[in-house]
């Protein structure tokens, strides 16, 4: 759905507007997409996700639900409901530290930590994810880092995310990375396994057979991960 | 029984200390192991967000190359220390076991690279070596400073029990306890055991991640825990290392020793600190230390 239409607001003239923004509140039926929660659910491998009872378990698991701008339970309805925008643009998403409190406690059996990585691939793969913030930054980064290295090197993948998002963090944790540096915890060396050509056919090969593409050199991960 | 240790990347950086205090674990306990050759990341929880299959195949990868190398061993035992490469292996064998065409896909790419996957292997995390394979009776019999007085808060944070482990409780899990009971330590009942410290977040998103570490610490240091103990590199560097930031944030003083569970063991088996990764940790465990020769706790 286009952005435009997402934030359609009432017919003001110019004078109303500077004086207050006036929103529509609600979502008409119509413009909901009424296919997301099938692509979710699929995506998840949770056909389970329609028999949420919206008990609401799973929010008061979360140990990060207080700073969410719509906790687990209201993200499920809201995937169900089609509110595909609203969902893919919200912090919650980024904000899942994947402890999976959730899943555990689930009295309907939903993997809610599983649908939450549906909605980072569904956010990143639809250019909806933040791209300022750290979290999306740091999965993208991470990605590439382990396709091209098969490891993952905490250094430089640090200070990457934070030239990326904000430099100023960089400076910041410089401390805390020279003591690590110190005590031997943390090098600038990029790590690498030795056979990286077979590594990476055999994530090509898995992309090839499979049904479904993940464009990974799409332009918006690009971006993200070039620094 | 010889094992196969996949220790993953975090062992070789920030968790170094970790690996070490481990394997000199694994060694005084005459437990045999065989590092995974050319191992690869197991994916995290960073690539799961991105690429689903890709993520499944990279941990597919490690399964296999360890059912490869222990061809000749009637059974393959992973021990996989780091708690999200614990998770996620054992996510990949039970998803793909759910999914049968996923692992069509995933086992003909290994084909392609001359690699056999089967479920064969078993999935280890050490706490679940120590206290089933090894036993606390053995480890007790073993014990050569016993840890008298010293008041333990046993963390094992979110992936090491959830969701797919089945070798503890997952609410309360008790093994971690046991092993510090054994070692004649005292242990803290807390419900902080299973949650969430943060994990990346304190990279990312600090304002949300800080209050998750404060309030562990905090709860540790109302119970009078005189050392938190962590089973996970990343929950020990966000307990650790990031003190004090929290300090400053919170107006607070929760200085308290944060170390791997296995180092507190191997002091308790009498191992030397050095060869334990001691050293390498922020602040000295003066106060441990102290406690085992019949002193006063220093901070409370």
């Amino acid at each position: 759905m286009d952005k435009t239409v997402f934030a359609e607001s009432f017919a003001l003239d110019n004078a109303a507007k500077d004086i207050v923004e006036i929103r529509r509140r609600i979502k008409y039926e119509g413009e909901l997409d009424k296919s997301f929660r099938d692509k979710i659910a699929k995506s998840a491998h949770g056909e389970k996700l329609y028999g949420c009872i919206q008990c609401g378990t799973c929010s008061a698991a979360c140990p990060v639900s207080h700073y969410m701008d719509y906790t687990p339970r209201k993200i499920i309805q809201m995937v169900r409901e089609g509110f595909k925008e609203e969902v893919l643009t919200s912090s919650t998403v980024w904000l899942c530290a994947s402890c999976y409190a959730c899943t555990v406690e689930c009295p309907k059996g939903i993997k809610i930590t599983d649908v939450m990585y549906a909605l980072k691939r569904e956010s990143i793969l639809g250019n909806y994810y933040p791209k300022k913030s750290p979290a999306s930054i740091l999965a993208n980064n991470f990605f590439n880092q382990v396709l091209n290295n098969g490891r993952n090197s905490e250094g430089p993948l640090l200070i990457k995310m934070y030239l990326k998002t904000n430099p100023f963090m960089l400076f910041k944790n410089m401390a805390l990375g020279f003591k690590l540096w110190m005590r031997g915890r943390i090098s600038l060396k990029t790590e690498k396994i030795k056979d990286r050509k077979a590594l990476k056919k055999l994530l090509q090969s898995v992309e090839d057979k499979s049904n479904y593409k993940v464009k990974v050199n799409s332009s918006s991960l690009k971006e993200a991960s070039a620094v | 029984m010889k094992y196969i240790y996949y220790p993953g990347c975090s062992l070789k950086s920030t968790g170094k200390l970790y690996e070490e205090s481990l394997l000199a674990v694994f060694d005084a306990l005459d437990i045999k192991y065989e590092e995974l050759k050319d191992w690869n990341c197991c994916g995290a929880t960073a690539y799961m967000a991105v690429d689903e299959k890709k993520a499944f195949v990279l941990a597919a990868r490690n399964i296999a190359l360890a059912e490869q190398q222990f061809k000749e061993e009637e059974e393959v035992n992973i021990v996989a220390p780091c708690s999200a490469c614990y998770m996620i292996l054992l996510k990949t064998q039970k998803f793909l076991e759910d999914n049968p065409e996923d692992m069509a896909v995933i086992k003909a790419a290994l084909k392609e690279s001359g690699l056999d996957y089967s479920a064969k292997a078993k999935i280890r995390h050490p706490i679940d070596v120590l206290v089933n394979d090894v036993g606390v009776q053995e480890i007790t019999r073993r014990i050569n400073k016993p840890l008298k007085g010293i008041r333990v808060a046993s963390y094992y944070g979110c992936q090491t029990v959830r969701p797919y482990s089945t070798f503890d409780d997952q609410r309360n899990p008790v093994t971690m306890d046991e092993l510090f009971k054994a070692a004649g330590a005292e242990v803290v009942e807390w419900t902080m055991k299973t949650r969430c410290c943060g994990a990346s977040l304190t990279g990312t998103i600090q304002e949300v991640a800080l209050p998750l570490s404060y309030i562990i610490l905090h709860e540790a240091k109302k119970r009078r825990a005189d050392v938190v103990t962590t089973a996970c590199s990343l929950c020990q560097f966000n307990l650790e290392c990031y003190q004090t930031n929290i300090d400053a944030k919170f107006k607070t003083d929760t200085k308290i020793d944060v170390i791997y569970f296995t180092q507190l063991l191997g002091l308790a088996l009498g191992l030397d600190p050095k060869k334990l990764g001691i050293n390498r940790l922020f602040a000295q465990p003066e106060n441990l230390y102290k406690i085992m020769e019949g002193g006063k706790p220093v901070y409370v």
